[in-house]
């Protein structure tokens, strides 16, 4: 049989760029493959275990070879044994399947945070220095890094095959998932939950650089305007500061420092204030009144994007003290134009 | 026949063999006598025919999805089209052709002889049932034609409820109705088993099918209410936007992931159960052998019925449910998979000195064995939480469940029909051919879902309309062993067709079974039993049968 050489050539070169297994590609990967591997293992086992059975009884009681059958009620100890042995198989799967879910679900605490948004069909990242990337994402390698991750409008699901790592992106609810690339490269990010028309097409492709190269592309891509800078706009902006104002007196409770303290609320219970609360209180400040304060405060739902709600809550995570609030005052009263911060463009 | 022979098969003397004169076939004539039948066994054709019919129409809907998946690019169809397509696919396969596979069908014919007793306890209810059932099949054929819908099956809000503008309340209401078809069925079945079972039959007595039915009919009661009513909840947010799930209302879209799978779990065994007691019946007379541990395989229907209740948070690992209810779930999931290996052991160990022999029926008991392993072990891999993570959303999870529901259910299923065509029609199936469909659907089948566990492991994400190009040599032998499957699937249509009116006259009990279904003429009379059974042997008493057959043949 003849076979065209430039036939044969597409075949040759169509099989070898076929993927069968995915690149480990985040510290992650190993433990999750491990856990693969075991649980193959115990598949093939079971399907050997299974398969031999069948096939030996097949042949050895088969009619021409055993033309009666030798009727048997059951057994005791065989039944607890395959009870027993399967049971101990899955338990053992898991604390095993456990401690890993542990390991990716619950984020080192040096890791930097970038917040990525969903959007039918894009993806948006926002690094907290200003950069602005859509169906992209660039990291340094051998850093932990936390994504904090929220939809504007349906179900999707960030996944990153090679690091093995996936999370759903749910709308109005901060979910996050975290890992530490090992390889510089580039990587599929997928999203999938299914979420409309263009699914297939959110897609997009995270870039692992070397810390130099990481630092470089930081430099190159800046926006100019930290996301805590357009927050301290926005909050200007929308009049936030008339009353959170860090007054003794003011109608608003004081906001510096008060990200990652406790909080007690009006309705006596009391909240550890993270990103999720304080983008809640934003938007349901009815729900949220801190103690000792009137629930005064107009709901902010529909009147600031995912994007400025980052910007917010970025902003009042870095105040430390109430000296920029009382700038953004005096600015927005004094009617001038933003805060002019060393080193800031512009807008 | 002599010992040696390599088959059971004992049919009646061809030359001098006639169709039992009166039985429920030929009882009554006209279309009406169909329409308005309270006869379980002529509901039961009637759902054949129509759940044969939804079949293919779901089976076309897969095809397509593989011709477009031959090629990375989106190059066969729209998105829009392509989301439509695994969306009724689906729903059709799901709603229309799964749930009441086995139950409508052989259920509803066998459950009431399998008692001894002459139907079902309300056979109106069961004929509504049916109406209900097509009421259902044709709001789905509507929502069709009127364009499609695009939610996927699983109607996830609120992407169904607020960014879709398809036939989404068509879909729903569709759903709705089909689910009172499937209580009713349910319902039907439980009052039958615990009223109305032939003097001497007890609970213990009764075939291991009886038992599964009764287990997927406690899931279709209990369960259908929550998925009719998350039903409701998605089409009064769609038209009046009550914001029960709609997050800018204070709603949660996470209490829709939770009403949702509270249904669509325990709806995976109301799913299989059926068809492992079909499995259990074709391996018992096969092997010429009670099955194994009869209480062991009685009583794992009812524990997975049980604990399929409380593993439904495993479909939202991912999704940020918290920790230690993410635990219980996973342990709980592990907990339900025990069952399962329960009863391939049992049935692995009925063939142990049995007297084997492999007719067609056979031969799709043991695809199901190994189908259903393979999708079982790999349910494990995604009960494990860590592992669950890579692999949710993926083509693993297509994999998974495509090896449970069609390499077990189908496969069942097919088995189911093959073993009781003689009784339900009075005819043999093709014996040669129907042994070709058998090995020719399993080998395609691996070919179709074999690949797509590796996809999934890779990454490839579920309800993909395009993908990366390294991907496509796996989707190739994936399309490659549809148009396998496809073929294993037609085979049995035409052939059984052909056998309605040239197939071997069957006889009373052509597989020499030991059940009461085989103990009266075939097709059966309408009223099932000339004189009510008394039941004084435990299911699958091969002495029992020889002695009577003995009898008979001394009396004769």
């Amino acid at each position: 049989m003849h076979i065209s050489p430039v036939l044969w050539q597409f075949l040759v070169k169509w099989l070898h760029a076929s993927a069968l297994f995915p690149a480990e590609a985040s510290t992650i990967a190993p433990y999750t493959d491990a856990l693969y591997f075991f649980l193959l293992a115990i598949t093939v086992v079971g399907m050997a275990v299974v398969g031999a059975l069948v096939v030996g009884f097949s042949i050895r009681y088969r009619k021409e070879k055993h033309p009666v059958a030798i009727q048997v009620e059951g057994s005791t100890l065989l039944e607890a044994t395959w009870t027993i042995i399967p049971l101990a198989l899955f338990l053992v799967t898991f604390v095993w399947g456990a401690l890993l879910y542990f390991r990716i679900y619950n984020p080192p605490t040096n890791s930097m945070n970038i917040y990525v948004v969903g959007k039918q069909w894009m993806w948006k990242a926002e690094h907290p220095g200003g950069q602005h990337e859509i169906n992209a994402l660039h990291v340094p390698m051998g850093r932990p890094v936390q994504l904090t991750m929220i939809s504007q409008d349906v179900f999707h699901s960030f996944s990153i095959p090679d690091f093995r790592v996936k999370r759903e992106v749910i709308p109005g609810r901060y979910s996050t998932v975290w890992f530490e690339a090992t390889a510089p490269g580039t990587y599929h990010i997928f999203c999938t939950q299914y979420c409309g028309t263009k699914h297939s097409e959110m897609i997009g492709e995270v870039t692992v650089l070397t810390p130099d190269d990481y630092t470089k592309w930081t430099e190159g891509s800046t926006s100019g305007m930290s996301l805590a800078q357009n927050g301290e706009r926005l909050f200007a902006s929308m009049g936030c500061n008339s009353c959170h104002s860090g007054n003794a007196a003011a109608r608003g409770p004081n906001l510096s420092g008060v990200f990652g303290s406790k909080l007690q609320l009006a309705n006596g219970s009391e909240v550890l204030v993270n990103e999720a609360y304080l983008r809640d209180a934003i938007l349901n400040p009815s729900q949220h009144v801190t103690a000792g304060y009137a629930p005064i405060m107009p709901t902010y739902q529909g009147q600031v994007s995912e994007d400025g709600l980052i910007d917010l809550v970025e902003y009042i995570k870095g105040l430390q003290t109430n000296y920029r609030v009382q700038q953004t005052l005096t600015t927005s009263q004094s009617n001038q134009v933003a805060p002019t911060t060393p080193g800031m463009v512009k807008p | 026949m002599s010992a040696t022979s390599s088959t059971i098969l004992n049919l009646p003397d061809q030359r001098t063999a006639t169709m039992p004169k009166r039985n429920y076939l030929n009882n009554e004539h006209g279309l009406l006598s169909w329409l308005l039948t309270g006869d379980h066994k002529r509901i039961a054709i009637l759902y054949l025919i129509s759940i044969t019919f939804f079949f293919f129409i779901g089976g076309a809907f897969a095809g397509l999805i593989r011709l477009e998946l031959l090629t990375p690019q989106p190059d066969l169809m729209a998105s829009d089209t392509y989301n439509k397509m695994f969306s009724m696919h689906g729903i059709v396969m799901i709603f229309l052709f799964l749930v009441p596979s086995v139950p409508a069908t052989l259920g509803n014919f066998l459950i009431p002889i399998m008692l001894g007793t002459r139907d079902l306890a309300f056979p109106k209810i069961n004929l509504l049932s049916w109406y209900l059932y097509l009421a259902g099949g044709t709001f789905t054929l509507a929502a069709l034609i009127f364009g499609g819908v695009d939610t996927g099956w699983t109607f996830t809000t609120p992407l169904s409820t607020h960014y879709l503008n398809t036939n989404v309340i068509t879909a729903a209401t569709a759903i709705f109705i089909a689910g009172f078809s499937s209580i009713f069925t349910g319902l039907n079945f439980i009052v039958t088993i615990h009223r109305m079972r032939a003097p001497g039959m007890t609970w213990f007595r009764m075939p291991l099918f009886v038992w599964a039915h009764y287990a997927a009919s406690v899931l279709m009661v209990l369960g259908t209410p929550v998925l009719a009513i998350t039903i409701v909840l998605v089409a009064l947010e769609r038209t009046v936007g009550i914001g029960v799930f709609d997050p800018t209302k204070g709603g949660d879209p996470l209490l829709f992931q939770h009403l949702f799978w509270f249904y669509s779990h325990p709806a995976v065994y109301i799913m299989i159960l059926p068809g492992m007691g079909v499995i259990s019946e074709i391996v018992s007379t096969f092997s010429r052998k009670r099955v194994f541990g009869y209480t062991a395989v009685a009583f794992s229907s009812v524990a997975i019925a049980l604990f399929g209740f409380f593993v439904w948070a495993h479909h939202m690992f991912i999704m940020g449910v918290s920790n230690y209810s993410a635990l219980v779930f996973s342990l709980l999931t592990m907990l339900v998979a025990v069952p399962s290996a329960i009863k391939i052991f049992n049935w692995a160990f009925t063939l142990q000195k049995g007297s084997i022999t492999f007719e067609t029926p056979m031969l799709y008991a043991f695809a199901f064995f190994g189908l259903f392993t393979i999708g079982g072990m790999t349910g494990v891999f995604l009960g494990a939480l860590g592992m669950d993570i890579h692999l949710t959303e993926t083509y693993f999870i297509v994999a998974h469940f495509h090896y449970v529901m069609v390499g077990g259910m189908l496969m069942a299923f097919l088995g189911g029909i093959h073993f009781w065509w003689p009784k339900m029609t009075g005819r043999m199936y093709p014996e040669s051919f129907s042994k070709l469909s058998a090995v020719t659907s399993f080998i395609g089948f691996n070919l179709t879902f074999m690949p797509q566990f590796i996809l999934g492991y890779l990454g490839m994400p579920r309800r993909y309309h395009a993908y990366p190009a390294e991907y496509q040599v796996l989707n190739v032998l994936s399309t490659a062993g549809a148009t396998v499957l496809g073929v294993g699937f037609l085979l049995p249509l035409l052939y059984l067709t052909w056998s309605l009116r040239y197939g071997a006259i069957a006889g009373n009990n052509p597989w020499q079974a030991t059940g009461l279904e085989w103990q009266i003429q075939s097709p059966p009379l309408t009223e099932n039993f000339i004189e009510t059974p008394i039941v004084d042997h435990e299911a699958y008493d091969y002495e029992w049968l020889a002695h009577k057959t003995e009898q008979e043949v001394t009396v004769g």
